[in-house]
Parts: structure tokens; sequence; C-alpha cells
């Protein structure tokens, strides 16, 4: 009977994976431990486009990437990439794959050259191909300049980029990317924002990339999807996903951090209220109607002697998604902080 | 095959570029032995005159052995490049490319091997420059450089091994410091075995540092026993075989464990 479900899954996943990058269905990884970092996972990639898994450190983001990328093997559950299995035909997989992972794999010792023509070879390109794509790849990411010096000596940006010249060097059909900007200053940010773009434009390349910031997923993702605690919670178009919310997002400074331990029920109580979070002085609500629900909040507000700087109603962004969906809001280090659940 | 071979040249190459890179790394590899020989030959230089030892120089009978010391030390801490290459990502940027699994370790042990037999090359001629004569020509020389460079090859695996099951630096450096040491002086090194303690001569008969020794300077006098060199050179290459299928099983449960 399980058995039987297990094949049944199999065999609808297999049929996504039909003129898919990548189909994903039920994944479960459970590592040593008992630590359980997806819990059921599944998704599809179409080729040519950029789709970001976006959630906190632990959502299951790095995990998903390991599995896909043949590092690590699913508990249980389904992944095709390219159409090939990723347990049964991993080695097919790695061909037309390049992966960017969160460690770099650079070479610190050997330079940009070095780095890449190793990468070449490895994956079977003759000496002379290898070095044209070397060449090719080193000016396309402004890099000829230090590609005669060692890897370590690179800024964080100028790291990660030759970190995705070798992941491209052998023309992949997909692309891994697994938090390409975290810890990158916010000008290499900018910059990387734009190579992945360009990426994406030029011919068939699917991009997968990893990311806790919403900011980096609304700009470039095609699609994204919401992860937490190693589930999907909502999958979707980031335009989709912000018009799926009716009505408003309410943002209310307040003049102090130290609020009333009964503020919250009191909140939580209102009906115009459909979620709130509070960041230190930051109270963020969701909410029908911004034009009334606002008075009713402040006047809760008012009613707990908390004082209001300002207040301000908005269409809302993806942090507000978030807000809905996993029900604790968004800050930008990457952690979550306490709402109604 | 033939991709399996070019994967493990193509790994073998970089390690080989990291390891001269580091030109502190080269000195100490070179000035270590040196010193030993140096010392040691100074130190110990009228043991020849023990009675029972049947003279001889004594330069001569600690050649072969420093040989094999810098094989062993040279080779100890291979696992601490295992360990930096998982720390910064490159061993599994290779793991999710096209690369043979076993060229991955198979590249650096490779790279370790031709390091060691190297180094240890430089140390016979210069054991040749202090005094000592080998009788057993350049064949005799080939074997115990052959035999050396197994033990190397043979510790670098136990070191992969350790470092892989452990994944930390500390146990690494512990294993090492713990067991180098202790084998040599277990061995026919420094003295021959006929004037230590029996206790001693029947752990040297089980230990790969004394294989290598015994074997290589055997095959290094003149008119050597042949049955005795193939014997102790064979068990040395037999060490280096079980720690290399030690660290591979140790890169598997790495490998499961992601």
């Amino acid at each position: 009977m399980s058995t039987e479900r297990v094949r049944l899954g199999t065999a609808t996943v297999r049929d996504r994976a039909r003129g898919a990058a990548i189909a994903a269905g039920g994944l479960m990884k459970v590592y040593k431990g008992g630590v359980k970092a997806l819990d059921g996972l599944g998704f599809t990639v179409a080729p040519g486009t950029i789709f970001a898994l976006l959630g906190p450190n632990g959502a299951g983001k790095s995990t998903t990437v390991k599995i896909l990328t043949t590092l690590s093997r699913p508990t249980e559950g389904d992944a095709f990439v390219a159409g090939f299995d990723v347990i049964r035909e991993a080695d097919e997989i790695r061909r037309v794959i390049g992966v960017v992972a969160q460690r770099s794999g650079v070479d610190g010792a050997s330079t940009a050259v070095e780095n890449l023509q190793l990468q070449g070879r490895i994956y079977g390109l003759g000496a002379k191909t290898t070095r044209l794509r070397t060449t090719e790849l080193l000016e396309r990411f402004r890099l000829t300049e230090a590609a005669g010096r060692a890897a370590r000596t690179y800024s964080g940006g100028m790291r990660r980029k030759l970190d995705i010249a070798m992941g491209l060097i052998h023309r992949p059909r997909i692309l891994f990317l697994d938090e390409p900007t975290t810890g990158l200053d916010p000008e290499a940010r900018a910059d990387m924002w734009q190579e992945i773009q360009a990426l994406s434009e030029q011919e068939e390349l699917t991009v997968l990339l990893t990311t806790h910031y919403l900011e980096e997923a609304d700009r470039l993702a095609d699609r994204l999807a919401l992860l937490d605690r190693g589930r999907l919670v909502v999958e979707g178009t980031p335009e989709e996903l912000k018009a799926g919310l009716l009505g408003d997002s309410v943002q209310i400074e307040l003049g102090t951090s130290e609020l009333p331990a009964l503020l919250s029920a009191e909140l939580e109580q209102l009906e115009a209220v459909r979620a709130f979070s509070v960041e230190e002085t930051q109270l963020r609500a969701q909410v029908d109607h911004g034009a009334t629900a606002l008075p009713v909040i402040l006047a809760v507000l008012d009613g707990y002697r908390v004082p209001v700087i300002s207040a301000t109603i908005s269409r809302p962004s993806l942090d507000d998604v978030y807000l809905q969906y996993v029900g604790h809001s968004y800050d930008h280090s990457g952690t979550t902080v306490g709402g109604p659940r | 095959m033939t991709t399996a071979l070019a994967h493990t040249w193509y790994v073998t190459q970089r390690y080989s570029r990291t390891a001269i890179r580091q030109p502190i790394w080269v000195l100490s590899a070179l000035l270590q032995p040196i010193i030993w020989l140096v010392l040691f030959g100074a130190l110990f230089k009228r043991i020849v005159e023990i009675p029972g030892f049947g003279g001889g120089s004594y330069i001569g009978f600690l050649t072969p052995a420093i040989v094999v010391m810098t094989a062993m030390f040279s080779a100890g801490l291979c696992g601490m490049t295992v360990l930096a290459d998982l720390d910064t990502g490159v061993i599994d940027r290779m793991l999710v490319s096209p690369v043979r699994r076993g060229a991955i370790l198979g590249g650096l042990l490779v790279e370790q091997a031709a390091v060691v037999f190297v180094q240890c090359g430089i140390i016979l001629v210069l054991g040749l420059v202090l005094g000592a004569r080998y009788s057993g020509g350049p064949l005799g020389a080939l074997v115990l450089l052959v035999a050396a460079t197994a033990l190397g090859v043979g510790i670098a695996g136990l070191s992969n091994a350790v470092a892989l099951t452990t994944r930390r630096r500390e146990s690494v450096i512990g294993v090492v410091q713990l067991l180098l040491m202790p084998l040599t002086y277990l061995s026919s090194a420094f003295m021959k075995l006929e004037l230590v303690p029996g206790w001693i001569r029947d752990i040297a008969r089980v230990n790969p540092v004394n294989w290598a020794v015994s074997g290589g300077r055997e095959a290094l006098a003149g008119n050597p026993q042949w049955g005795h060199v193939f014997l102790n050179v064979g068990l040395t290459v037999a060490f280096a075989v079980v720690t290399t299928l030690l660290g591979t099983a140790a890169f598997g449960a790495y490998r499961r464990s992601v």
C-alpha cells in the first residue's frame, strides 16, 4: 500500500520533470541525530527562469541545493534535474549543472587562471577549449587584471565572481547559486545582482538561487518559493504573492521598544488586524483596509500610553507575504522574530 | 580508466602547486631531516662501538632511518590538507563535478608520494655527503625510496582517515604526535634490534616503520638478503593499501553524512 503511494508520487514528479529544469516532490532529509532539514518539499522550475528559494537560516535552502546538486541524498522523495534522477543518474546531472555553494570552493593558493583551468579539465574540456573559456570568463567577470594573482588576495566580491565563473566554465544548463550575496558589501551585492540578471538573459540558463534577502528574491526571481522549517509555504511570482495579499500594510514607528505585555493580546483581538509583528520600535500590521484600521490601532496604542512617532499605509511588500504565510516577520539579518502564530 | 588517471593527475597538479608555493613549508621539509641527520649522527656516533653492533659507520646505519622518518613526518599532516579543503568547500565543489570520486583523495596521495620520494632522495644524497656509503648501489637506494614512499602513503592514508572521521585538526595533530615518535623508537631506526629489550623487538615485528627501515636498510647494504627485503617492503606496501582503503571508507562516510 505505502509502496504504491510512493511509486505514484515518483510518477507525478517524473511527469512534472518532463520539460522542466528541476522538479522535486516529497523531499525529506533527516540528518543523523534526528534533525529534520526537509519535510516534504516539492516545487518545479521552468527552463530559462530564475527561481529563488527564500527563507531564514535553517529553513532547508542549502539542504535542497545539496540534494539537487547530488552532494547529498534525500531520505525520502524524488527530484529530477534536467530530467535526470538525482539518485540514479547523478553523473548525468553533474555534467549539466554549475554549482556555486556557500563555501566557495576556490583554492586560495591558486590563481584565477589555475582555478578555472582545473575546473575546465575536470569537466572534460580539452586543453584548448579550457584556455579559451578561461580567457572569456575572466573578461566577462572583469578579473583579467587579477588573473595571475593567488585567489586568497581577492576581495569578497572578486572571489564570488571567480566562483561563478568556475561554475560556468563547462556551459551548464542549470546554475545553482547558494546565497550568492551573503557576506558581500552593498556595492558588491548590487554588482552581483546585475551579473545574475545578465546570466539568465543569456541563452537558456536556468538559475536556482537561495537567499534570505527578501529584496534579492523580489529583484531577481521570476518565481520564488517561501520555505519555513523544511516545508514550502507558498510559491509564485513576486507579483502574484504580493497581489494575493488583500488589503494594506500599516507601519507604525513607536517612541519606545518597551511595550506592555497585554498590548499584543489586545492587538490580536482586533478584527481589523490580520497579522502583526513588532521589531524594536517598528510595528507592522497587515490589515484589510488601511484607512479604517489605522485609527483603531492608534487608539489601542494610546490606551496603553505607547508614544507613536509616525504611521504609514502602503501596498504590501514581500515582507508582508512572509508575515502572512509564515506568521512571523522577517528581519534582514536572516533571523525571525516573534509575532502571532 | 584513462579518465580516472587524468582526473587524478589534475588533482595531483593542484596539490603540488599548493605545496611548492609555501616557501616555509619547503624549507622546513628539507631542513628538519638535515638537522636530524646531523644531530643524531653526532649524538649516537659511538653506538657502533657497542659489542654486538657489528661496527661500521653510524651515519651509514642512520641514513635509511632518517629517510623513513622524513617520509613519515612529511605525510603525517596530510589530513590537515583534507580538512582545509573541506572547510573551504574545495572538496564539495569536486563532489558536485563529474570528477571520479577516487581521484579526489587519490590525487592527494600521489602528490604526497611524489613529495616524499623527492625529499627522501635529497636525504640520501646528503647522507652520502656526510660519509654514508651505500653498498647496495642505485638499486638498493631505489628500494629504500620505494619503502619510504610506501610508508609515507600509508601514514597519509591514516591521517586522512582520522581527519575525515573526526573532522578536527586537533585530532589529526594528536594522533600524529601520539603515534609517530613511539613508532620510530619501537623500531630498528636508531639501534639494532639484537641490542634492544625483547618487548621492543616484539612490537617492532608488527611496526610498519620497522618494516620500511629494515627492508630499505637491507637493500642498501652489500649482498642483501632479498627475501628479507621483499617481505618487509611488501608488508609496508600492504600497510599503505590498508590505510588507503581506510581513508576511502572514511571519505564514503563523509559523503553519506552531508
